[in-house]
């Protein structure tokens, strides 16, 4: 399948794995010895190594964000869309870096990797990590590549949170903090929905408190069930009305069926998946369970729950960023009703209150939450603008 | 660079923080970086402008002026900018008052209506003005609130607003000694250099 990867792609990628002895003290007080970081480069560095890009990973990423593993590979990273030869973030001009974040389970120590002084796997024993963990570990990468100071750090979602971190906690070591579709801090419905997901896992007879990979088994009804409802909150009505709602019968002639394509053409009048969108969910939530580790969806969830970096500031977030020195650039999407605009607009006026230079753009899009890993023109644009400008500033420095 | 740029640049101290209200493609902070090396933040809510004024490396916000300033805090900015946009606004005396709350001082220009060419065409046709500078017709114009040099004058009076400097000008930014003698009849486009704050504090 080599002859089909796309020209823009940045091609063949390996991961890397770098191993950590330094101890690292977390924010639980608990405190991780070692532990291994898996990492994907794009791009090339230069010789002031001026040009870095940190990517932080969302909820269910990893450090696969662009080109293919394989030849045979059917899909690229998750990022692919933005990450590439002439793509928004262009790995023409920028060195980019991707890990896979601490608690992880797709190559870096995480609870399904084994303890070294229980010789078993971590699983229920592994840390509870948070955002400034993460961000604390990143900088220890950055340290190991050589890098002095990241042209920009960006992410969306859970990944905004890292470069909000970021720009509060290491604000000496970034040019530029790009966060988008994030929030400053989860509100009570994003954390109820987040509960829900934990508590379809903990309750599968398959869970064993945690210990399932001793047991030769996983709890996979309840990672399905926690992927189903996590993936109604990343979808709008709009774009579940479009995806589900091709097509339209005489009856509903009224050229919108709301997404209620049927499965088969006809209602079983039984408990079988009639309509499109429940079937959807069902691979969605099966190809999940299949590939992600149940404990550390838990604890991705409650990183998320956790972060709020005001708390230091007794909830002043102004405060919070008194000492960043870099820019911000905040997106948010019309319909995304998981970290709606509003969300963003928080963290905008937090920025200006503390009187940061901040950039803020609200995109009409139709496909909510998710809308921030799909190719959406005005955004894209604006991204790509913004980082072409990062790199002459680069130049112009260099010069 | 447009010759209103010229007049306003003079009023804006070096290394100063600057608030632009629709501050379009970016080009007067632009212009008022390179030449007074400022911080800059401007409100705009066009994409392309926004766009446009990324391109131009200007920090810019997508934020309506008709939803208000709240989210700014009083004394923040040194000068707030409001160029040709004070006309389209839905509440313009609000953001007037705001403007000067959250700047020291403020920059506004607007076309002046009382001009003697929208009063010949209105005396003449009948008709609301039309013209190469206001080529809106009355049903499609962003233009919602037209007023005078003389109608400004008085709101500023009003709000006890100090008008520190007025400068009228025509379509190609020259200024007369006609224009300082009838600025309401002569002058094309008011430049109004405004502040509330007492004394020198300017």
């Amino acid at each position: 399948m080599s002859a089909s990867i796309p020209t823009d792609s940045v091609g063949l990628v390996t991961p890397q794995s770098y191993h950590f002895d330094e101890p690292l003290d977390l924010r639980s007080g608990k405190v991780l010895d070692a532990y291994d970081l898996t990492v994907e480069t794009y791009g090339t560095l230069n010789g002031e190594k001026s040009n870095a890009i940190l990517v932080c990973h969302a909820l269910s990423g990893d450090h696969h964000a662009a080109g293919y593993h394989s030849a045979t590979d059917k899909k690229p990273g998750w990022w692919d869309a933005c990450i590439g030869p002439g793509k928004a973030i262009d790995t023409d001009l920028f060195f980019v870096v991707s890990l896979n974040n601490l608690g992880g389970c797709a190559g870096s120590t995480g609870p399904a990797s084994i303890n070294p002084k229980t010789e078993t796997f971590y699983g229920p024993d592994f840390p509870v990590v948070t955002v400034r963990d993460w961000v604390k570990s990143q900088f220890r990468l950055m340290d190991r590549l050589g890098i002095e100071k990241w042209a920009a750090v960006i992410g969306g979602s859970l990944g905004g949170m890292q470069v909000l971190r970021w720009a509060i906690s290491y604000p000496q070591r970034l040019g530029h903090a790009i966060s988008i579709a994030a929030a400053p801090k989860l509100s009570a419905q994003n954390i109820a929905f987040n509960e829900v997901a934990r508590h379809s896992i903990i309750s599968d007879p398959n869970f064993h408190a945690g210990h399932y990979l001793q047991n030769n088994t996983y709890p996979k009804q309840g990672l399905m069930l926690a992927r189903m409802v996590g993936h109604i909150t990343y979808l709008s009505d709009s774009a579940m009305r479009a995806k589900f709602g091709k097509t339209v019968t005489d009856f509903e002639a009224t050229g919108t069926n709301f997404g209620r394509d049927l499965r088969t053409g006809k209602l079983s009048f039984g408990l079988n998946v009639d309509f499109q969108v429940e079937s959807y969910l069902h691979y969605q939530g099966e190809r999940f369970s299949e590939n992600f580790d149940a404990n550390t969806y838990l604890l991705m969830t409650k990183a998320l729950d956790y972060f709020d970096p005001s708390v230091d500031y007794e909830g002043n977030l102004a405060h919070a960023f008194a000492n960043s020195s870099c820019k911000f650039l905040l997106i948010s999407f019309s319909t995304d009703w998981r970290f709606p605009p509003e969300r963003s607009r928080e963290i905008v006026n937090a920025l200006l209150k503390a009187g940061k230079e901040v950039s803020y753009l609200e995109i009409e899009a139709d496909q909510g939450h998710d809308a921030f890993l799909l190719p959406v023109p005005r955004y894209i644009r604006a991204l790509t603008t913004y980082l072409k400008r990062v790199h002459q500033e680069l130049a112009a420095h260099a010069s | 660079m447009r010759p209103e740029f010229e007049i306003i640049q003079k009023w804006i101290e070096p290394g100063s923080r600057v608030l632009d209200l629709g501050c379009g493609d970016g080009s007067l902070l632009h212009y008022l970086k390179s030449t007074k090396q400022i911080h800059e933040i401007g409100l705009e809510i066009d994409p392309d402008n926004m766009e446009k004024s990324i391109f131009n490396g200007i920090n810019v916000i997508q934020q309506d002026l008709d939803r208000g300033l709240k989210n700014f805090q009083s004394d923040s900015f040194d000068t707030v900018l409001l160029a040709q946009t004070l006309q389209a606004l839905s509440n313009p005396a609000e953001l007037v008052d705001d403007m000067l709350r959250i700047g020291k001082n403020g920059i506004i220009t607007f076309p002046n209506f009382g001009n003697w060419k929208s009063r010949l065409y209105l005396f003449t046709r009948g008709r609301m003005p039309v013209s190469k500078f206001m080529p809106h017709q009355w049903y499609d114009t962003p233009n919602i609130h037209f007023c005078t040099v003389k109608d400004f004058d008085a709101l500023c009076r009003e709000k006890n607003i100090t008008v520190l400097t007025r400068t009228v000008v025509d379509s190609q930014h020259q200024g007369s000694w006609a224009m300082k003698a009838w600025p309401n009849f002569l002058g094309e486009i008011a430049i109004y250099h405004l502040t509330k704050r007492s004394g020198n504090q300017v």
